[in-house]
């Protein structure tokens, strides 16, 4: 147990030295989300959305939860990145040569991911902080919301290193990435209610977890446990089955990729 | 020759679909030598390796490191293997001695354990100078050297090198050649795949020929090419009648295996040019044959593969015909 630790230990601090070599990419990293979406998106509808159909005081406040979730989904679907990489170099093989336990690579990266995420949702809250949204439900909402968040993670970290491990290039990795990033926002209540989406649409975003995620996290925001608490219930089941989906299909990929 | 067996390979089979990457091998490593796998791309070296190494499973067969099973015994045999990989695996990011340092830990060595072997090491590949440095910043050769360090920190019973001067300059790679004969003069057994001749040559003490999956041939270096038929000593005289004369005289002589007439000479095939070259000097001379030209050849292993493989190593292997 105590190598396990050491292993693990050792492994994540390798993630942590590599990002923090990488000033610039680790402040891109923290602030795209937020620029991109929360700043520019959420200003540019501030007025073109109608504040009645988003049941929202105004359009970043409804849209915070779904850049909260979004970037749970984007850090997750690329946490197998780095694997990947390790693995076309060699270095995967070197690590694996030696007497770990076989998890110890993949748990480190689970727990490296789930780490930067969680401070990437802290940075947004506070960022909406300052536009002027108040969490309903206060710090033990934040908490709430870093449960769900992390949750969702594990689920898609295990996807994007199941696909990490399975693809032969790595320009396969990122065209799969690309073409699954967008549509699951796309396809979610994070950009705007499921009521006000054609049918088609609002039909695809019920089966999409991400969905299930946001309307557990905006009522956390927006209006308080009352209301929030049943999403909440029903968010953690979702995400306790498609965990144990994801988590299931990235063990047959990593066995079948490490002998 | 009674010697420790290092590494037992019996059988050994790895399939994928229905390609067959390695095909029925078996062979003995000796504890303290240098052993070679020595074939062209895709002759099933590298998948030999890392079924050593544990991090391939054989279809069917097994192979024993130091008396440990490679898929049942695979912790105890990742304690007692160093791993120098074929690809650059380096983290860019990292410096020389972070590699070393995370290795230390994923071989449970402490703190204080770590430090000491990583500084020995950084002194043994002449890295101290920049063991501080991220490794992007490093050449080729010193990324080399880091490799080697990193497959050396366990201090392992025996360490494998994937392909260890691909690509390099000529002096890194008599650098690297200099650190794995070190190697072995400390006790430590050394398997090595390559496909460069003049490496296994003069590196390796025993060396396996495999292509296609197969072992073709196993010896030493000297053992290959004798076994070809040794050196050939070509005499050109001046006088052609001669060669009757000086054949029948040179025939059954000591050091002396063949000799057979050509249209201006003779090819002697000899077990060494030392002893022989007097003997055939003596009896040209004895019989009064003027020598015009001597020529001596010595069969190099690029003679022995093309030999047992029926192609130079530099030609790609044939596509696997499908039956």
């Amino acid at each position: 147990m105590a190598h396990y630790w050491q292993e693990i230990n050792a492994l994540t601090m390798r993630w942590v030295r590599r990002l923090s070599r990488e000033k610039f990419s680790m402040l891109f990293t923290l602030v795209q989300p937020m620029l991109f979406w929360l700043i520019f998106f959420g200003n540019l509808f501030q007025r073109a959305a109608d504040t009645q159909v988003m049941q929202a005081p105004n359009y970043i406040s409804f849209l915070a939860a779904g850049v909260v979730v979004m970037t749970v989904l984007n850090n997750g679907l690329a946490g197998g990145v780095d694997l990947l990489f390790d693995k076309e170099n060699g270095f995967l093989e070197r690590l694996m040569s030696t007497p770990i336990h076989r998890t110890s690579v993949i748990l480190s990266r689970f727990i490296f991911v789930m780490a930067i995420t969680s401070m990437q949702v802290l940075v947004i809250l506070g960022v909406s902080y300052l536009f002027g949204v108040y969490p309903a439900t206060g710090i033990l909402g934040v908490a709430t919301i870093l449960f769900i968040g992390m949750m969702f993670g594990v689920g898609l970290t295990a996807i994007s290193m199941a696909m990490a491990f399975s693809v032969k290039s790595h320009g396969d990795f990122f065209s799969v990435l690309g073409f699954l990033s967008l549509p699951m926002i796309f396809l979610s209540s994070a950009l705007v209610p499921l009521t006000a989406m054609p049918g088609w649409m609002s039909f695809l975003a019920q089966f999409n977890p991400m969905t299930w995620a946001i309307d557990a996290v905006r009522p956390l925001i927006l209006s308080g446990w009352a209301e929030a608490l049943p999403h909440v219930g029903m968010v953690v089941l979702v995400m306790l089955v498609f965990d144990a989906l994801c988590l299931y299909g990235g063990a047959k990929a990593f066995r079948r990729a490490m002998g | 020759m009674d010697r420790t067996i290092a590494i037992d390979v019996s059988r050994l089979c790895k399939s994928y679909d229905s390609h067959k990457a390695v095909d029925d091998l078996s062979f003995q490593v000796y504890a303290g030598e240098i052993f070679g796998l020595l074939g062209p791309n895709g002759a099933g070296k590298s998948t030999t390796l890392r079924t050593l190494i544990t991090l391939l499973h054989p279809t069917s067969g097994r192979a024993t490191i130091m008396g440990y099973d490679s898929v049942r015994e695979a912790d105890q045999v990742r304690t007692v293997i160093g791993y120098v990989p074929q690809e650059r695996a380096i983290d860019r990011f990292l410096t020389g001695r972070e590699h070393l340092q995370l290795l230390g830990a994923l071989y449970h060595l402490t703190k204080e354990e770590a430090a000491k072997r990583i500084g020995e090491l950084l002194k043994l590949v002449e890295l101290e100078a920049h063991a501080d440095r991220p490794a992007k910043t490093y050449s080729g050769g010193m990324k080399r050297k880091l490799d080697i360090a990193c497959g050396l920190l366990p201090d392992p019973k025996i360490l494998f090198l994937d392909e260890p001067t691909l690509g390099l300059d000529v002096q890194s790679r008599l650098r690297i050649w200099e650190y794995v004969r070190m190697l072995k003069a400390r006790g430590m057994t050394v398997v090595m795949t390559t496909n460069y001749l003049d490496e296994a040559d003069r590196l390796c003490d025993r060396l396996a020929i495999i292509d296609g999956g197969k072992i073709k041939t196993l010896g030493s270096p000297a053992e290959l090419k004798i076994a070809l038929g040794g050196d050939i000593v070509a005499l050109t005289l001046k006088e052609a009648n001669r060669i009757p004369l000086l054949e029948s005289d040179l025939i059954d002589r000591p050091a002396i295996k063949t000799v057979k007439a050509t249209a201006k000479g003779l090819d002697i095939r000899v077990e060494s040019p030392e002893k022989a070259l007097p003997t055939i000097l003596e009896s040209a001379n004895r019989l009064g044959c003027d020598i015009e030209f001597i020529q001596y050849n010595r069969p190099r292993l690029d003679d022995v593969f093309i030999a047992h493989t029926g192609r130079a190593i530099t030609e790609s292997a044939p596509e696997v015909e499908s039956e």
